[in-house]
């Protein structure tokens, strides 16, 4: 009978190794490794030594201008993105929720940016912002025709780039956000809305008195997957506004982690671990908060 | 009266509507038409016309040719291909061990691994890079992939799933005689394809669009993927002006996965609804 | 072939150290006939389902032996024992066709005992032919309807010929009337093969019905062990008497003194040789009599005709429950109305029970 109970514990870890072993060397292992090397005081790659112990690393990053302005522009872009594609989303959401012809192609053309490599599609909307000497670029053409100036929005004023790094992220993140919505929507008991009508409820009265507390915990839900996402953006940056992001003034957290590492400025893994786990700090941190106040503020 | 109200709203939504996909759809379209524009013909333009009369397919014929765009979606399609089969090989069996069986530290595995979806990727990157450099595979298949297996959301999602199959029918096929592996690969995987498929759909997405990983792996243009190909295009590619022919390669390695989507839309869509809400 | 348990012990360990260990299934000592259908019968929670999990080898005994004829099987794997076991809700494979179904055990089969395809499905319809359901081999287990889909779970369970068959609620899932209809049917397929069933239901009619014998469990514990009838009109204690019989038995308090036995203030028989001391009295609803001498006075609450038996619903307040069901032939209920009545009571529908449940014989 022992014997038994062994073979099926050996036989249990044995359909885990496999995984086990992927997630020891690339997971784990790393992690345990990135704190040694935050702490690890001029690190060099080449030779693999260092010369002391402390928080020398976190002090260089946060002087660092360049991480500064990637901290800017990486807050600036969670701060405008967040809040406007959620608000998007939900009408568009709301709007898909109420009509039934036609609904299933709507669903699918707003679904579309997500299948498609943003990198790639980043480039289009480069092309469409782009002032050159040919042309001032679509959007100017546009904004001229409602008698404003040409902006280059590509390599001019900051405001102007931080604008394009927005629309173009929102433009990225709705999707997910619009199908996650119509489906919490279409989840929500029809019983709601017909006792809601019968009572000669209004349907705006419907809508924020019924529906949107009811889909609430999605929307936190979003809410915090979209902080998470939108710290960790980099490649829309790189699309944009091309692999040098510092020079740029473009930079965000998580370019710069990848530009200590490798890159134009490349090759100290101890700068790019101690931004990471900055980075871990405030994501986690905004993370907590958002749970507790969601816990304290969703209706469920 | 009432019923002229509704219309008003009916008619205000679908406007709505509409102007949202003209914008959704827009960049899409600018990518084609520009693709088919004649190089001349696009320069000359200073206002962009919205269709072209003479559509070309120069340049895609010089989007492959110029770089090699063709191998990096060989490339790609070979790194998402190996990537997915071993992510299914290494996904599912743990998925079942937390699942079904039972074993002395499966708790505490389980507990580990779901902390382990906390971890941002960002913070193993650095020393995977390390890693991949001193095991000296750096430009190789291999370090492209490995890294890149495994995804402890889908072993999570497998497992939800999988415990969704009542335990009886695990019975049934322990007294029948079933070994474990064929239960998994013979009942289980059957039973729960419509997840397997979603898990692989999703990978697949991830893969094509991988970036920042390849970025720092690979600077051999014979290891590039599509999106590192996009980069290089977008840095030195065709002079950096020739914009018709930057397009037709934005096109070129967007289809597929249009193509793709469409086919499986609604699997896709409801595989996204559910790994949205269960993470 | 026959079943022997011997000192069967299963004791499941607390989730966590503080939780207390439950004993499933407490030292448990009985043989099955070869080739007999058995019950295992009792509320839910009482170890049944346990003990057949241990008899299939799905579950491993804490201590103690099984036997299978001279077989020691305790430490046999499940597929190597020989058993066939059909589920509550079937536990059918829903990606495969009826055919697929029955054949998956035998594609398990390696080396010699592998059968060829046509060999398989040959077998596969043979079992198909015993259980009714050959027109069926080509649909999926969500196209059929309850009773079809546990006739295929048997015929699965059947065709590696197993030397035991093992039923866990078999009929739980069905309506009404497909679980009378299928009762028969598991009955007659039980006949034809001659296999040794086991049986677990908590329906005490079903297995009263169905079984060759019953084994009555409760809290792990074996309370009884007899052919159904032996049983119903013996019970060895309280609980038995209680869960076996629809509507249940009635139960009242009595006490004795001075050798009689006392009912609230009227003495209700004779009892000779007893010590004074508190007592339950039991009858079954059939085992009243309606009679101007009775020593039992009820209040009849309420009369329900059902054509052949009359039902009567009267209060008493020394019994256990709010109301005493009497069951009595309608002809002898006529005139009968709403207030107080005399019962006197048959001797073999009445049972004297310790406090403790102990059967008090006569």
């Amino acid at each position: 009978m022992k014997k038994r109970i062994k073979a099926a514990d050996v036989r249990g870890w044995l359909f885990l190794l496999p995984s086990l072993l992927f997630l020891a060397a690339f997971f784990i292992y790393p992690m345990v490794d990135v704190l040694v090397y935050s702490f690890e005081e001029q690190f060099n790659f080449a030779s693999q030594t260092y010369t002391g112990v402390g928080f020398y690393n976190f002090n260089y990053v946060l002087h660092d201008p360049y991480f500064v302005q990637a901290l800017k522009n990486t807050f600036i872009l969670v701060i405008i993105t967040v809040p406007v594609s959620t608000c998007i989303a939900i009408l568009i959401a709301r709007c898909i929720s109420s009509i039934k012809k036609l609904r299933e192609f709507y669903q699918t053309i707003y679904f579309l940016p997500y299948v498609t490599n943003t990198l790639a599609l980043g480039l289009v909307f480069m092309i469409l912002f782009k002032k050159t000497a040919y042309s001032d670029g679509m959007i100017n053409l546009l904004i001229n025709a409602f008698g404003g100036q040409s902006v280059d929005f590509i390599d001019g004023p900051y405001w102007a780039k931080i604008l394009v790094m927005s629309i173009y992220t929102i433009w990225v993140v709705l999707p997910f956000k619009i199908l996650i919505l119509t489906s919490a929507m279409a989840s929500v008991n029809e019983d709601y809305y017909k006792a809601a009508k019968i009572d000669g409820t209004s349907s705006a009265r419907i809508f924020f008195k019924i529906t949107l507390p009811m889909i609430s915990p999605m929307i936190f839900y979003l809410v915090i997957t979209g902080f998470i996402g939108a710290f960790k953006a980099y490649s829309d940056e790189v699309a944009l506004f091309g692999t040098d992001l510092n020079g740029a003034g473009m930079n965000t957290l998580v370019g710069y982690i990848y530009d200590m590492l490798y890159g134009d400025s490349g090759g100290y893994p101890s700068y790019a671990s101690a931004a990471a786990l900055i980075l871990f700090t405030i994501i986690f941190t905004i993370t907590c908060i958002n749970l507790t106040v969601s816990s304290k503020k969703a209706v469920y | 009266m009432g019923k002229n109200k509704i219309g008003i709203k009916k008619i205000l939504i679908y406007l709505i509507l509409s102007i949202g996909a003209v914008i959704v759809l827009f960049p899409f379209y600018w990518m084609i038409l520009t693709s088919v524009k004649d190089y001349g013909q696009y320069n000359a333009e200073y206002i962009p016309k919205l269709f072209t009369a003479h559509p070309t397919l120069q340049n895609y014929v010089d989007a492959f040719t110029t770089v090699s765009l063709g191998r990096y979606c060989v490339n790609t399609f070979v790194f998402t291909a190996i990537t997915t089969i071993l992510m299914i090989v290494v996904t599912t069996p743990a998925a079942f061990a937390f699942s079904r069986m039972k074993f002395k530290g499966r708790n505490l595995v389980f507990g580990l691994y779901l902390s382990l979806m906390m971890i941002p990727n960002e913070l193993v990157v650095i020393t995977n890079y390390v890693t991949i450099t001193n095991m000296g595979m750096r430009n190789t298949f291999s370090g492209l992939i490995l890294p890149s297996v495994t995804s402890v959301f889908y072993i999570y999602l497998l497992k939800e799933n999988f415990e969704t199959v009542p335990e009886n029918l695990y019975r049934a096929a322990k007294v029948d005689g079933t070994s474990d592996f064929k239960y998994l690969t013979r009942v289980l995987v059957p039973i729960c394809r419509p997840t397997v498929v979603t898990i692989i759909i999703l990978k697949i997405i991830e893969c094509w669009n991988l970036y920042v990983w390849p970025r720092l792996i690979t600077d051999d243009s014979k290891y590039f993927l599509v999106s590192n190909g996009i980069q290089e295009i977008r840095e030195n590619g065709f002079g950096r002006e020739n914009i018709p022919a930057m397009m037709a390669a934005v096109a070129a390695i967007s289809v597929p996965l249009l193509l793709l989507f469409l086919y499986f839309r609604k699997m896709i869509m409801e595989g996204v609804i559910r790994g949205g809400t269960k993470g | 072939m026959k079943i022997v348990l011997k000192n069967l012990t299963k004791v499941f360990e607390g989730r966590r150290k503080k939780d207390p260990d439950v004993t499933a299934v407490n030292n448990f000592n009985f043989e099955i006939p070869d080739g007999k259908l058995v019950a295992l019968l009792g509320p839910s929670g009482c170890g049944k389902s346990t003990t057949l999990n241990l008899i299939s080898g799905l579950e491993e005994p804490t201590s103690g032996q099984i036997f299978f004829d001279d077989e020691d099987v305790t430490n046999v794997p499940p597929e190597n024992r020989g058993i066939g076991l059909v589920f509550q809700n079937y536990a059918l494979y829903p990606h495969l066709t009826v055919l697929q179904n029955i054949i998956f055990p035998l594609q398990n089969l390696k080396g010699e005992e592998r059968l060829s395809m046509d060999e398989m499905k040959r077998k596969a319809k043979d079992v198909a032919k015993l259980v009714q359901i050959e027109d069926l081999m080509d649909r999926r287990p969500k196209e059929l309807s309850g009773g079809q889909q546990q006739r295929v779970a048997i015929a699965r369970a059947l065709i590696k010929n197993p030397r035991v068959l093992l039923l866990d609620e078999p009929l739980s899932n069905l309506d009404a009337r497909l679980r009378l209809r299928t009762r028969e049917e598991i009955r007659r397929i039980q006949r034809e093969t001659g296999i040794t069933t086991v049986f677990v239901t908590h329906d005490q009619e079903e297995a009263m019905s169905i079984a060759d014998e019953l084994i009555l469990m409760e809290n792990g514990v074996i309370n009884q062990i007899g052919a159904p009838q032996s049983v119903y009109d013996e019970p060895a204690n309280l609980f038995v008497a209680q869960f076996l019989g629809n509507p249940k038995i009635n139960v009242l308090r009595g006490f004795v003194q001075n050798e009689k036995l006392i009912i609230r203030d009227e003495v209700f028989m004779e009892m000779k040789n007893t010590p004074d001391k508190d007592l339950f009295v039991a009858i079954r609803p059939e085992g009243f009599v309606i009679d101007e001498n009775g020593t039992l006075t009820c209040n009849v609450r309420n009369i329900e005709t059902t054509g052949r038996d009359t039902s009567i619903v009267a209060t008493h307040d020394a019994s256990l429950e709010e109301t005493i069901r009497v069951i009595i032939s309608s002809d002898e209920a006529r005139g009968i109305e709403k207030g107080p009545i005399k019962f006197s009571y048959k001797e073999n529908k009445m049972f004297l029970f310790e406090l403790s449940g102990e059967r008090i014989l006569l």
